[in-house]
């Protein structure tokens, strides 16, 4: 609350000298003050400031949620010259309204083409690339490895292999799975999971750009196979009325073996007492062996807005933010992923296996929420969670989704 | 008023037309800067959403400042009519609102059995009093945690009934049930009911303190009256003391009717509007179409606040009428 007014006291002090400041201030506006982050936005910015002594770069961090909101305003009212946000559907209210400007540009001057390639399907809309991305994380499963060795089991690579896994893990009172749906994206990242690797990243979009329908039979195909998951695997009891964070309980404690999560979920892990050695990541298995190995990877990126009033400087900071050198350090700070190919990660292990996934994956998707419209991703994920407890209901929900689809497009 | 002035300017200008309007002017003079606010804050956001409920609009504006809304008629409107979220929100305003009538009975009999003269009876009044003082959000959190299958009483008694404590596989307590523990708040059926229950806590305290208040007016002769007449029990309690409690119910009626259509907080708290939106109502699902993270629809939201509005208007108006009819048989 203390930062958020400082920032907030900053931002007026600065629309109050803005009109006099000379024209080198680039104005930063930033979306997390979470300490692992902050660290990794600040540190970038000092680099910046002492590679271009002439930039003064002023800096406003707001708490996510609040960007999200505030973000709807200061692109009119008080624009930036760079804000952070994110790709893929999330982005395209404000290309739509004609609020961030194209940066085609940035990426054809320094290579990003080739060294970003495989995010750039996500930052593009209408033909034009619309922002440069820092960082993004991997996601799949996340297992006990101690409870693995015990039952001896091996990773499982394919969809009957991971059937029999739970066969077993059933027999000896372990569930399966855990996860908590209460606040329904968890949801979204099981069904994500399922759909590409039953369908492949081209049903994904399509299904997310509204192409095709709910109850198309490649997406009953997918379903079937989610039903199969929760019949002869299973997840948590409760798994409703749990966060992410809850179902985190049963995992810790032996309860339950795997977990379908983002990366950022390890330092949960550890904050409930797990090892290193204890836990392990492995990729989602394969359901369909036709389908090419398409993966989720949410990014994060920073956008020029269309009233920017540097623009000249703010294509300079979107440049520096995608250079491997840049990546490697801030990624390292925040434990995540670079997204530019020639970028070096951190000798962390998850780290290390969601590098290697993503960089052999032929597409990455951003995330059911991010890739669908809005009120079509709310009325999916209820969806997805009143599927998860009661697996009877599949038709009926895939008609009503249907008919949401037929209104949100 | 414009006549006044008129006549006033043509005849003597000895006594200025304010001061001979004094008692007229003075209590709008006074009323002038809540008038202002309340226009400012209620009446003119009013009407801008009826407006707004027939735009199609993401809440957004374009690089110029203009607005990017779409005029859709009542197209809102007929979206509303075959969206079934509304008509489960809808339907659970209407269990709100027959559910926490209870608080109004329950309050009285509370108020009854607090109205003696025992030591401590004041410590006791205001413990029963205790949980319309703290905030809804917090009365929201607390049963929460109450309903709670893993940590909450309900998990806890169930486990103790139904379950046995046994070590996984990798020599860690945990449980094993018969039954599954029973997860309230993730219920279709029931979470809904859950919520309201939670929401009865602090309503019946509100209504027991109006009728603790009204009790403090029940005529002493009429119970002395009827008791001599052979009344007691339900009897007395039926024709003597209700019908002397009316203003009190009254009241205890119109709080509980807008309490019950403003349910928000609680809801917004304990389920945010699940299991997959079935314990929605009106005002939440409003809030969640328009204004929270997978919302965006500002103009589908407004019609929702409309049609929540013409429901509050039906009961404010009678509520209205009625105050406005004891007036003037007051009077």
């Amino acid at each position: 609350m203390f930062l958020n007014l400082k920032t907030a006291v900053a931002a007026i002090a600065l629309s109050a000298v803005a009109g006099t400041a000379f024209a080198r201030d680039l104005v930063i506006n930033f979306d997390d003050l979470n300490p692992g982050p902050k660290k990794g936005f600040e540190d970038a910015v000092e680099k910046f400031k002492a590679e271009n002594p002439d930039i003064n770069v002023i800096v406003n961090i707001n708490d996510r949620e609040a960007h999200k909101t505030a973000i709807r305003n200061f692109l009119t009212a008080d624009a930036p010259d760079v804000t952070s946000w994110y790709p893929g559907n999330r982005m395209a209210p404000f290309v739509d309204a004609g609020l961030f400007q194209p940066v085609d540009d940035v990426w054809e001057e320094n290579g990003f083409n080739e060294d970003l390639a495989a995010i750039k399907a996500t930052m593009s809309r209408d033909g034009k690339i619309w922002g440069v991305p820092y960082s993004y994380y991997q996601w799949g499963i996340y297992y006990r490895k101690d409870i693995f060795d015990l039952l001896e089991l091996e990773e499982p690579q394919t969809w009957d292999e991971l059937l029999a896994a739970c066969g077993k893990m059933k027999e000896n009172g372990v569930t399966p799975f855990t996860i908590g749906t209460k606040f329904l994206w968890t949801a979204a990242g099981v069904f994500d999971y399922i759909n590409l690797r039953t369908n492949g990243y081209d049903v994904h979009n399509a299904l997310t750009a509204g192409e095709i329908k709910y109850t198309d039979p490649r997406i009953v195909a997918t379903f079937e196979n989610w039903e199969t998951l929760i019949n002869e695997c299973g997840f948590v009891d409760n798994h409703a009325s749990m966060s992410w964070q809850d179902a985190i309980a049963p995992f810790a404690n032996g309860d339950a073996a795997m977990y379908v999560m983002g990366n950022f979920s390890v330092d949960g892990y550890k904050n409930a007492g797990l090892t290193e050695d204890q836990i392990d990541f492995m990729p989602f298995p394969t359901i369909n062996p036709d389908v090419p190995r398409a993966e989720e990877a949410p990014a994060d990126a920073f956008f020029i807005p269309t009233n920017a009033k540097n623009v000249e400087d703010a294509k300079k900071w979107l440049a520096f933010v995608a250079r491997p050198d840049v990546q490697t350090q801030w990624n390292k700070t925040i434990g995540q992923l670079p997204i530019n190919s020639k970028a070096d990660i951190s000798d962390d292990k998850f780290i290390q296996q969601g590098f290697e996934l993503l960089n052999s994956a032929t597409g990455l998707a951003q995330f059911y929420d991010r890739d669908a419209p809005a009120a079509m991703a709310k009325a999916g994920m209820e969806g997805f969670q009143e599927f998860m407890l009661d697996t009877s209901k599949k038709m009926d929900i895939l008609q009503r989704l249907d008919e949401v689809q037929a209104e949100v497009y | 008023m414009a006549d006044a002035v008129a006549t006033d300017t043509r005849t003597r200008s000895e006594p200025g037309f304010f001061r001979r309007n004094k008692l007229a002017i003075a209590p709008w003079i006074f009323l002038i800067p809540a008038l202002i606010f309340f226009a400012i804050y209620v009446v003119i956001p009013i009407f801008e959403s009826l407006w707004l409920s027939l735009y199609q609009w993401n809440g957004l504006y374009d690089a110029d400042g203009n607005s990017t809304a779409v005029w859709v008629g009542f197209d809102n409107y007929v979206r509303l009519w075959s969206d079934p979220n509304f008509w489960t929100s809808l339907r659970n305003n209407i269990a709100w609102l027959v559910l926490y009538m209870l608080a109004v009975p329950a309050g009285l009999f509370i108020a009854l059995f607090l109205n003696q003269t025992v030591t401590g009876m004041r410590f006791y009044k205001s413990m029963f009093f205790f949980p319309f003082v703290i905030s809804q959000v917090v009365v929201g959190l607390i049963f929460g945690w109450f309903y709670n299958p893993d940590f909450g009483v309900v998990g806890t008694v169930w486990k103790a009934i139904f379950c046995e404590e046994t070590t996984n596989i990798l020599g860690n307590t945990t449980f094993r049930c018969e039954r599954p523990v029973p997860d309230i708040l993730s219920s279709e059926q029931w979470a809904t009911y859950g919520i309201i229950a939670a929401g009865l806590w602090p309503q019946i305290a509100y209504c027991m303190i109006l009728y603790l208040t009204g009790l403090n007016n029940v005529a002493a002769d009429q119970i002395e009256a009827a008791r001599l007449d052979g009344a007691k029990g339900w009897k007395m309690l039926w024709y003597v003391v209700v019908p002397q409690l009316k203003p009190a119910t009254f009241i205890a009626v119109v709080v509980t009717v807008i309490g019950a259509l403003r349910s928000f907080d609680m809801i917004a708290i304990m389920t945010q509007g699940g299991p997959f939106g079935s314990t929605n109502v009106l005002s939440h699902y409003m809030f969640e179409v328009a204004i929270s993270e997978y919302g965006e629809r500002y103009g589908y939201g407004s019609s929702i606040a409309t049609v929540l509005f013409g429901i509050m208007l039906i009961f404010i108006s009678y509520f209205l009428w009625r105050m406005y009819q004891d007036e003037k048989g007051g009077r």
